[in-house]
């Protein structure tokens, strides 16, 4: 067992931690208060090879490994939780997904263009009335020879309004006996005639990300667009899931983290009855328990990380990391406001930010809930993860890495 | 073209610095490229790309300074040397700068050697214009704009009065201010480069030379007299209050 | 230590920077505990009546040398002038002042003479006939010793460390010219010309500077033009605050600072950082304005004299180094500011 990173991952780490600090750290708060996305941060995590971090040069991307994404997005979200959201989209949701399931020359069309952030990806699952209960989605793609037709709404859709590509389920075959049987995966370019789409504003948190909806009305596209075969979207999707969560658990340790530095030097700094508040054991408790959400979401989401890079099926731990992770950075998003008082509840802190930004987390890909049903159903011997037709390849420097 | 940059490892700038009886110490703050050597390592990728050159990276250090090194392979330079001799401990800045000095004439037909503007550990600020003095070059300090017309460079150099443009025929020492621009990031393709890096170490007898007699010794290093400063809060019903109590307080300072 | 004093006499188009003179004052005080004559030099177009300056606080001689050669500072010829005028004069002791040229002739001229350098000293002592220097190290955060143990001891002071000595207008000379080391063909660059940098920055030399950090942007109630992007907009807020910080520097009559950040963020040049990749100042009176205090910052201004702070948040570290401080809003506080002191100081 080793827990060291390599010097790859530390250097990788640190230069996106430089983006994000130098770049961003700067303007978010304005951009938080403003609702909007600074029109810069797509572009410059393209030009930076932030959009293709773990992905093969010869598709595109910087060639690094499963470990990178995840410290990538811890370093992300330690900034603010919608840089991260970006790669669990781009990377995690849709690219992924395409380099797992889509064939060698929806590799070239899509993923490369994607890799190289020259084209924005996101993930259309969740509809107005088919959130956690997937096999709900009302999407349609009718076939017509060689197109579908496809029409129907997606929401909460992140990046939504920024994207050129969007993996899109919906339903094939209606008749289907098993509901999730009769779903399929598309890429829709959104630049297609009877693609609508917008922005939804007034959310708690994330709020200088991009969420939106999409709407395809009689939407037409080549049946090249199919990803995988009929029948296996919900398959896709979950799979899709499974990158998508390990993301939003890496970035949640680093939105942990950015909790725990920011209690520390306020509790270092702030004086109450003639000394600073650090040295008051509710504080310390409080600090203490940072610490140990710190590390040990960082363990499951390494782990998972690890397993990926080996090419072991990970859905039970990248769960489990997910719901761990999320859970304890609004704990300790909740508890950083309560160490910076007053000051904590107003956004002069960062702090408030953390706890808006938290909340949303512990609801998509995957409620809390949700994850409390798979760990028992694991536990109890209820699910099991039968192999797939395509597995998520096991990271190989060598083939990563070569032209 | 070959171009060589020197840099030095220091701790991170923002490392609690603290002296232990007579020793400096920073606790578990990391050891980083020298902030100022970035820009120098960005000065000669600027140069690079314009001419096609090969960048060879320098620093005189323990093994743990192939991390900077490394840092800087990533950035883009081409490739690093380690110069390390237990013999060079306690060197002077003009020890340090004859070692340099040799070792850019052992890599060999060098047009450009590339310092920061000082190191942020020992703020000295002397080594390029030592190391050009030994070289025998000239030596072009505080470079704002570095272009190469023909076989000349045309430097633009800050100093107190404003800029100077100067020409210089290569070989030559160029130390880099910060306005050359900030340094890139690692990129990831230099990341997995660097990483692999096989980075040769040179010692002294590789330099063929001995160890340079420091003339200049450091007996003591203390931590500064502590500012024994009580603030005062202003506090008013309002600004202008506010305003008009502090100016009251800082002319009765007489600092005016 | 033995031997006599060069003092170099830095000069810019026969104005000789104010700090030149303070290098006299550490001159005066080893002479007095060493023995040995002071030489003062000045080297470049019009440098005669600079040198002939250096009279009045008290030298043996002052030399010069005004060769066309010299016109422009170039490091070459003038370090092997001064090295030789060194040899010639039986300099034991060198002494600059901590400007650009200062440092970089006095660190050539270690090389040509086998000598010590020991640059930006802030305080020096003698104890047992050697001269013990002290510098600041880490920008400040230390104080190392220095110690040079062969002949010459090459220093340079630290601008403002040591007084500038009481002039004495009867004291006349006339300097003496000495001739250029290098003949032009073997000078081996060219000074074709200048620039000015914006707005005439001296940081180091200012008795008052009011700084600007990152929090100068942070007033949302300003709406920036419409056709901006965000990093737009939010240097433009910033412009708008280090508007105000420049006024008051105006009616101080003292220099614009800045912090890293606000560098950084493109606010405002860099010739304005205060820090560790900045300049160290230590003016009498130091203004932070939105600035937090980074341990970067601070290691760049905590020797200022009189250090006051205004910032929104009452937590942030400046408040320790601060004889007063406001907690506020730096867009309320500064304009009835600079107002109250245009009042006090007649302006």
């Amino acid at each position: 067992m080793d827990f060291t990173l390599t010097e790859e991952q530390r250097m990788a780490q640190q230069m996106v931690r430089e983006f994000a600090q130098k770049e961003v750290a700067t303007i978010i708060k304005q951009q938080d208060r403003e609702q909007q996305m600074a029109s810069f941060i797509l572009s410059r995590m393209g030009e930076l090879g932030i959009l293709g971090i773990c992905l093969p040069v010869r598709y595109g991307g910087q060639g690094m490994d499963y470990i990178a994404l995840g410290l990538a997005c811890e370093e992300l979200e330690a900034v603010d939780s919608t840089l991260r959201v970006v790669l669990s989209v781009h990377i995690g949701l849709n690219s992924l997904g395409l380099f797992q399931w889509a064939n060698e020359e929806q590799k070239r069309r899509f993923l490369t263009p994607q890799a190289r952030g020259e084209k924005i990806a996101c993930f259309g699952l969740t509809e107005p009335g088919a959130g956690s209960d997937v096999a709900a989605i009302r999407s349609s793609a009718r076939r017509h020879g060689d197109e579908y037709v496809l029409n129907g709404e997606k929401m909460w859709i992140s990046l939504a309004t920024k994207a050129d590509h969007c993996l899109w389920v919906a339903r094939t075959d209606p008749e289907a006996a098993d509901p999730h049987d009769g779903l399929s995966a598309f890429i829709v370019e959104l630049d297609r005639p009877g693609v609508r789409r917008g922005d939804l504003h007034g959310k708690l948190g994330m709020r200088a990300g991009s969420t939106g909806w999409i709407a395809l009305q009689d939407v037409r596209i080549p049946v090249e667009n199919r990803i995988g075969m009929e029948g296996e979207g919900f398959k896709i999707a979950m799979s899709c899931l499974d990158n998508g969560r390990y993301t939003v658990a890496a970035g949640a340790t680093g939105l942990i983290r950015a909790c725990l530095e920011a209690s520390v030097r306020y509790a270092n700094e702030r004086q109450a009855f003639g000394r600073p508040i650090g040295r008051f054991q509710l504080i310390q408790q409080k600090i203490a328990y940072m610490v140990q959400s710190y590390d040990a979401a960082r363990l499951l989401y390494l782990r998972a990380g690890w397993m990926k890079n080996q090419g072991i099926r990970n859905t039970r731990e990248t769960s489990l990391a997910k719901w761990f992770a999320t859970e304890a950075s609004f704990q300790a998003a909740s508890e950083a406001v309560q160490i910076h008082g007053a000051y904590g509840y107003s956004d002069e802190y960062d702090v408030e930010r953390y706890l808006r930004n938290s909340k949303g987390a512990v609801i998509y890909e995957g409620t809390s809930e949700i994850h409390q049903l798979m760990q028992a159903a694991y536990a109890l011997g209820y699910r099991q993860d039968a192999p797939l037709r395509c597995e998520l390849p096991a990271y190989d420097p060598q083939v990563w890495q070569s032209e | 073209m070959n171009i060589v940059v020197c840099v030095k490892q220091v701790p991170d700038s923002a490392a609690k610095v603290v002296a232990e009886g007579g020793r400096v110490t920073w606790g578990d703050a990391p050891l980083v490229l020298n902030p100022w050597d970035e820009f120098a390592v960005e000065a000669a990728l600027i140069l690079q790309e314009a001419t096609d050159a090969n960048v060879t990276v320098i620093s005189v250090g323990g093994e743990s300074t192939k991390e900077a090194l490394k840092t800087a392979l990533a950035m883009g330079c081409g490739q690093a040397i380690l110069i390390s001799d237990p013999a060079l401990e306690g060197a002077d800045s003009r020890a340090i700068a004859q070692v340099l000095s040799a070792a850019i004439q052992k890599i060999g037909d060098v047009d450009v050697a590339f310092f920061g503007k000082q190191a942020i550990d020992g703020d000295m600020g002397v080594t390029a214009a030592q190391t050009g003095r030994f070289l025998g070059w000239p030596v072009l300090s505080l470079a704002s704009t570095i272009k190469l017309e023909g076989d000349k460079l045309v430097i633009e150099r800050s100093i107190e009065e404003g800029r100077q443009i100067v020409e210089s025929k290569l070989p030559a020492v160029i130390s880099v201010s910060k306005d050359i621009g900030e340094p890139r990031y690692p990129s990831f393709m230099g990341i997995r480069k660097a990483s692999r890096a096989n980075i040769p170490v040179w010692s002294l007898a590789d330099l063929g030379i001995h160890a340079p007699t420091p003339l200049v010794r450091w007996p003591d290093v203390v931590n500064p007299p502590a500012r024994e400063v009580k603030t005062e809060i202003i506090t008013g019903d309002s600004p202008q209050q506010i305003a008009e109590q502090l100016a009251d307080k800082i002319m009765e300072e007489k600092v005016l | 230590m033995s031997g006599n004093f060069l003092v170099y006499i830095d000069q810019f188009k026969g104005q000789a920077l104010p700090t030149s003179w303070e290098v006299l004052s550490a001159a005066h005080y080893l002479a007095e505990k060493l023995g040995g004559s002071i030489y003062a030099l000045a080297l470049g177009e019009a440098s005669q009546a600079v040198a002939e300056m250096a009279y009045q606080y008290g030298v043996e001689q002052a030399l010069y040398c005004d060769d066309p050669s010299l016109a422009d500072y170039r490091p070459e010829p003038y370090t092997a002038l001064v090295s030789k005028i060194a040899q010639e004069k039986g300099v034991g002791v060198l002494l600059f002042p901590t400007t650009s040229r200062g440092r970089e002739v006095a660190a050539m001229c270690a090389v040509d003479l086998q000598g010590g350098v020991m640059p930006d000293v802030t305080e020096l002592e003698v104890v047992d006939g050697k001269i013990i220097a002290t510098r600041p190290v880490y920008a400040g955060k230390l104080l190392a010793k220095a110690v040079c143990d062969v002949e010459p001891a090459i220093i340079t002071t630290r601008v403002r460390a040591f007084k500038k000595p009481q002039g004495d207008a009867s004291r006349a000379g006339v300097a003496q010219r000495v001739d250029a080391v290098m003949a032009e063909g073997d000078i081996r660059t060219k000074v074709t010309g200048y620039a000015q940098a914006g707005g005439g920055v001296s940081l180091t030399d200012a008795n008052v500077i009011v700084s600007g950090g990152r929090g100068v942007s942070n007033n949302p109630n300003l709406t920036p033009p419409a056709d901006m992007d965000e990093k737009q907009a939010e240097i433009w807020r910033a412009q708008q605050g280090f508007k105000l910080v420049g006024e008051l520097a105006a009616v101080l009559g003292g220099a614009v600072g800045a912090s890293r950040a606000a560098v950084d963020a493109g606010y405002i040049p860099y010739a304005h950082q205060v820090g560790q990749t900045g300049k160290v100042v230590s003016p009498d009176l130091y203004i932070a304005c939105g600035i937090s205090g980074a341990i970067q910052h601070q290691a760049g201004m905590r020797s200022s004299k009189i250090i006051v702070a205004i910032n929104k948040d009452p937590d942030a570290p400046i408040f320790k180094l601060a004889r007063y401080g406001v907690v506020g809003d730096l867009y309320a506080i500064l304009p009835p500011l600079t107002e109250a002191f245009r009042k006090r100081l007649g302006k």
